[in-house]
């Protein structure tokens, strides 16, 4: 497996081989499916659009509705003003959603379609909105088209239309599965905060098996819900990349002050979420909360030998991977190699400093790291040859490292492709961070087992 | 059954404009009615939710992707290689020395700049980079949409490598708005597969008797394997397979092949009229999926050559495979008998599959392409009869001439006379004439209609791809993928056969099915038992 990937490492400004990261158009597609009876619209090529729905399908198994132009050579010559216009009339006598959001490709980028202008020439059926994203593939990362979707979204819609702001809370919940969705809007159900959360694509993306197929299933985030954000007296953006840009731009329009916050993966970042509501809402942190904290606490002391002193490498989303790497660490691992796809800084959106910050979290644990924002795998492949560790955690893609050097995969992330259920149950909280324990102490000992002489295999462990 | 009225009363939802181009995509089989038209292969309506992808992923993705030793390098940002990587089941395996590039994505990934001041340079330092790392034989480029947009010349950026390296290098101007769907792609892979790379070898000779190649298999799931290895029992030497678990090395020798096999004819059967016309080698449209089918193919590959012995060996072998696989079928029939099914894949598939599910006692009741054109629907008589139009006529065609000095013809025009009446040489008929009267065929397959057709014709099975499967399913319909079987396979010859009759009567005999319906659906909340009286009282 991967048997042409050699120890040497060359440095490389050309190839990128194995990417830990794919376009923006699919972020925004995906970002999109939270809003409730919204089609995604991909302007482009019709290619882009078959891909992302395949892509998205794969990994939450459910059905991925998004149309695209369609278009062809004339229509990259000659702009793809006359395709958008039909497709936003076939959309809507088809197909009937309340919202088109159309996202760009790197083929009407480069050609400079405007897309405001022509969402203005197009007939739209009253009470029907169209937004928009430019999403080029040629920056940033997936992750960057969620963000610059979401923030399509507080540009369309937003209104501060209150003099007073609301005690209300707007979560922008970063590229998370619905079921990390669903769970942040537990807790801050239960700190007793009313929330508007967008994209929400619960109840979009994990819709139940009823015998019936509904294009437009009932999660997301409603248009009034995302309008009256403007209102709320403050947004929680849950990742520096997926969400603080959008979270920014609504601060800039409506005055709704920003923070920024860790995806809540592990027990730190969770607290900062919990901490965040109680002291801006002087909301009392109910028993439950505490209890389900002191659970994770339990766990955590009772198998800390199971996790301490192991080395890690962790590679996929860039606020994912700087969760994950605290988590880690909190259980006394020592992550050695982390990576990220998504490019450091970018133009066109998502700011963060993923090196800056995760280095700095190595540093305070006294560790030392290799640490790669716009990476590779074919590189982490190679890092892990040189420093092999003890379990790898990122998404699908991972297998094949993981195979070629026998070490265990523990799948986080996006995408995941060769196994289930992951995106209904959640990563986030203190649950989630439960769940993961479980993941990572379940790969961690099948590989202790797998390896024991049978004198050496242990009842009890 | 479809009627004409129904369909209409379907096709009336849409815009007026769009019904007049769609209705012409829709075609009821009517036994009485010769020489049905189906119009195929022009553009998707804009807006309209289609399966249909670009002319990159015909290209990198089908053709040139399962090339195993060599480095498939995308030219575009990130996208389009991440998702041409891993994800179309094609499998290879190389033995040492060969390499096996299956398992990397090389993209040159462009950024911002690369767009504005062009990406000629990036391009070259990948190559530079993919020769000091992977050292392989042969590269081929594949552009993305922006590469043509912005003008850079990938073909100099090639000829310059294989001046620098001395190795193959081939570039592939399939950018993803050219043609109308990933057919385009197919046409540009096979051009640059006919004009550098088939021939680049130095074999003369075919190395043994009854040797033939393989084109448009692509491996998925292993049916490939299974393919060349009931082939080889037979006696035959397999020279190259196009292109699943296919090598450079095996393509480069390609033209001495006796006879090419074709399986999927939409994606490969401009290499099999070109490979014709160069070195006067024959095709065979033959279909490995399907025990009738894989029994006819074996059959007529025999005629081809037409040695007595050969002929014996096969009908031994027929003979042997159908008593060991019809007993195994039968639990599978009982399951599946009665049934009806929707077909509709790719450019072949949604024909291939047919006889197989008769097999199995299911009828194919709805059938189509995503991207056919209509030669795959009404056979290769009407090629003089498709009208070219502005999205057609940007693929060039590749004019070849025969070989000077390979060129060979290996059938005396007599005896391909004679052959021609009892075998599909050079010639494929389609889709219809194999389709019961009353069923329904369309082109082009949407959303809309996926769910209006379903309605009404309400199939037990759905076989289509990746994006129907849910929606699908959601209905409480099984869907079965028939791009990548549902992650199993192989489904060609006797033993797919039998894989597929597994996989099929297990999506119907799963008992998870039956718990759609909770069980307070149907039951009212407050039960209570009738007491003499109470209707006195009430």
């Amino acid at each position: 497996m991967l048997d042409s990937t050699p120890r040497e490492i060359i440095a490389r400004t050309g190839a990128v081989i194995n990417p830990a990261k794919t376009c923006q158009p699919i972020g925004a597609m995906y970002a999109a499916l939270g809003i409730h009876r919204c089609l995604p619209h991909s302007h482009g090529s019709q290619g882009c659009c078959a891909y992302h729905r395949s892509h998205l399908t794969r990994h939450f198994r459910e059905p991925v509705m998004a149309s695209t132009s369609s278009f062809t050579e004339g229509a990259s010559v000659f702009g793809g003003s006359a395709n958008l216009k039909t497709a936003i009339k076939n959309v809507f006598t088809l197909y009937n959603p309340d919202v088109i959001a159309v996202h760009t490709t790197c083929l009407s980028e480069t050609i400079g379609d405007d897309i405001p202008s022509i969402i203005k020439s197009a007939a739209i059926p009253p009470g029907k909105m169209v937004i928009h994203a430019n999403t080029p593939s040629y920056q940033g990362s997936h992750v960057t088209g969620f963000s610059n979707m979401t923030k399509g979204m507080v540009n369309y819609l937003a209104e501060a239309s209150l003099e007073n702001k609301r005690e209300q809370v707007n979560i922008l919940p970063g590229f998370l599965n619905p079921g990390d969705m669903r769970e942040i809007k537990r807790l801050t159900a239960l700190m007793g905060v009313p929330f508007i959360m967008f994209p929400d694509t619960s109840g979009s993306l994990d819709s139940p098996m009823s015998g019936q197929f509904n294009m437009f299933p009932k999660g997301g985030a409603r248009v009034e819900a995302i309008r009256d954000s403007g209102n709320s007296s403050l947004t929680l953006a849950l990742g520096e990349y997926a969400a603080s840009d959008p979270a920014y731009q609504l601060e800039r329009k409506c005055l709704v002050p920003a923070v920024v916050l860790r995806t809540p993966i592990g027990i730190q970042a969770t607290d900062a979420l919990i901490m965040a509501l109680r002291q801006h809402f002087v909301a009392e942190v109910p028993d439950e909360i505490e209890e389900e904290r002191g659970q994770l606490v339990d766990i955590m002391t009772d198998l800390h030998y199971h996790f301490h002193g192991k080395k890690v490498a962790i590679f996929g989303d860039p606020d994912i991977v700087a969760s994950l790497t605290e988590m880690v660490l909190s259980l006394g691992m020592k992550p050695v190699h982390l990576l990220t796809g998504t490019p450091n800084t970018s133009l066109g959106g998502a700011q963060g400093n993923f090196e800056a910050t995760v280095t700095a979290m190595l540093e305070d644990a006294g560790l030392a790291g290799r640490v790669k924002a716009g990476g590779d795998l074919f590189e982490l492949h190679q890092w892990i040859k040189n420093e092999p560790v003890d379990l790898l955690i990122g998404n699908t893609y991972g297998k094949y490292i993981a195979r070629a050097e026998d070490i265990p995969l523990v799948r986080v992330g996006f995408p995941i492709l060769d196994r289930g259920v992951h995106s209904y149950l959640p990563v986030v909280g203190y649950r989630g961070a439960l769940r993961l324990m479980e993941m990572i102490d379940n790969a961690l000992q099948d590989r202790v087992d797998r390896d024991a002489r049978d004198e050496d295999l242990e009842l009890i462990m | 059954m479809l009627n004409h009225n129904t369909l209409d009363e379907i096709l009336n939802k849409y815009p007026a404009k769009e019904k007049r181009n769609r209705k012409k995509h829709i075609l009821i089989k009517n036994i009485t009615q010769e020489n049905q038209e189906i119009e195929a292969n022009t553009r998707t309506i804009p807006g309209i939710i289609s399966s249909r992808g670009c002319a990159f992923a015909g290209c990198k993705g089908v053709v040139l992707g399962p090339l195993k030793d060599v480095v498939n390098i995308v030219h575009g940002p990130i996208g389009c290689g991440y998702y041409a990587w891993l994800t179309r089941r094609n499998k290879g395996v190389s033995k040492a020395p060969m390499k096996n590039f299956l398992p990397y994505c090389v993209s040159t990934d462009m950024q911002e700049s690369d767009i504005v001041f062009g990406g000629e340079k990036k391009l070259a330092r990948t190559i530079d980079e993919v020769v000091q790392i992977f050292q392989p034989q042969a590269i081929t480029i594949s552009a993305t949409c922006p590469v043509g947009l912005i003008g850079d010349d990938i073909q100099a950026v090639a000829r310059s490598a294989r001046e620098k390296y001395g190795i193959n290098v081939t570039a592939y101007s399939c950018e993803g708005y050219k043609g109308v769907s990933q057919s385009a792609g197919h046409h540009i892979a096979n051009n640059g597969l006919t004009e550098h790379v088939i021939g680049a070898g130095d074999m003369e000779e075919a190395p043994q008797k009854y040797t033939v190649n393989i084109l448009g298999e692509y491996n998925i799931g292993g049916d490939g394997w299974v393919i060349k290895k009931m082939l080889e029992e037979l006696g035959y030497h397999i020279q190259a397979v196009m292109t699943g678990d296919g090598s450079f090395e095996e393509l480069s020798n390609a033209h001495v092949a006796e006879l090419n096999l074709v399986q999927c004819h939409r994606s490969i059967n401009y290499i099999a009229s070109m490979l014709e016309v160069k070195y006067g080698t024959p095709w065979l449209k033959i279909n490995f999926i399907g025990i009738r089918s894989t029994v006819e193919a074996l059959r007529s590959l025999a005629l081809y050559f037409g040695e007595r012995e050969l002929i014996e060996r096969t009908e031994d072998y027929i003979t042997r495979e159908l008593a060991r696989i019809e007993p195994q079928l039968l639990p599978y029939r009982r399951i599946c008998a009665g049934k009806t099914a929707f077909c509709y894949v790719g450019g072949s598939r949604g024909h291939h599959y047919q006889g197989l599910y008769e097999e199995l006692g299911i009828e194919t009741i709805l059938a189509g392409y995503v991207f056919a054109h209509r030669d795959d629907y009404e056979g290769r008589q009407v090629i003089p009869n498709i009208k070219s139009d502005s999205d057609s006529k940007n693929i060039p065609d590749l004019h070849v001439a025969p070989d000077e000095n390979r060129f060979r013809l290996k059938l005396s025009p007599e005896r391909a006379a004679e052959l021609k009446d009892k075998i599909a040489l050079s010639t494929y008929a389609g889709m219809i004439q194999d389709m019961k009267d009353g069923s329904v065929i369309v082109d082009d397959l949407n959303h809309f209609e996926t769910e209006e057709l379903i309605r009404i014709l309400k199939p037990d099975i759905f076989s289509s791809g990746i994006k129907d499967k849910y929606v699908v399913q959601k209905m409480g319909i099984p869907s079965k993928q028939l791009h990548n079987y549902d992650y199993s396979g192989p489904y060609a010859g006797f033993e797919g056969a039998l894989n597929f009759a597994r996989d099929v009567a297990m999506s119907f005999a799963s008992p998870t099915w039956n718990y759609i319906e909770p069980p307070w659906a149907h039951r009212p909340l407050l039960e209570g038992t009738l007491v003499k009286g109470d209707m006195e009282n009430a």
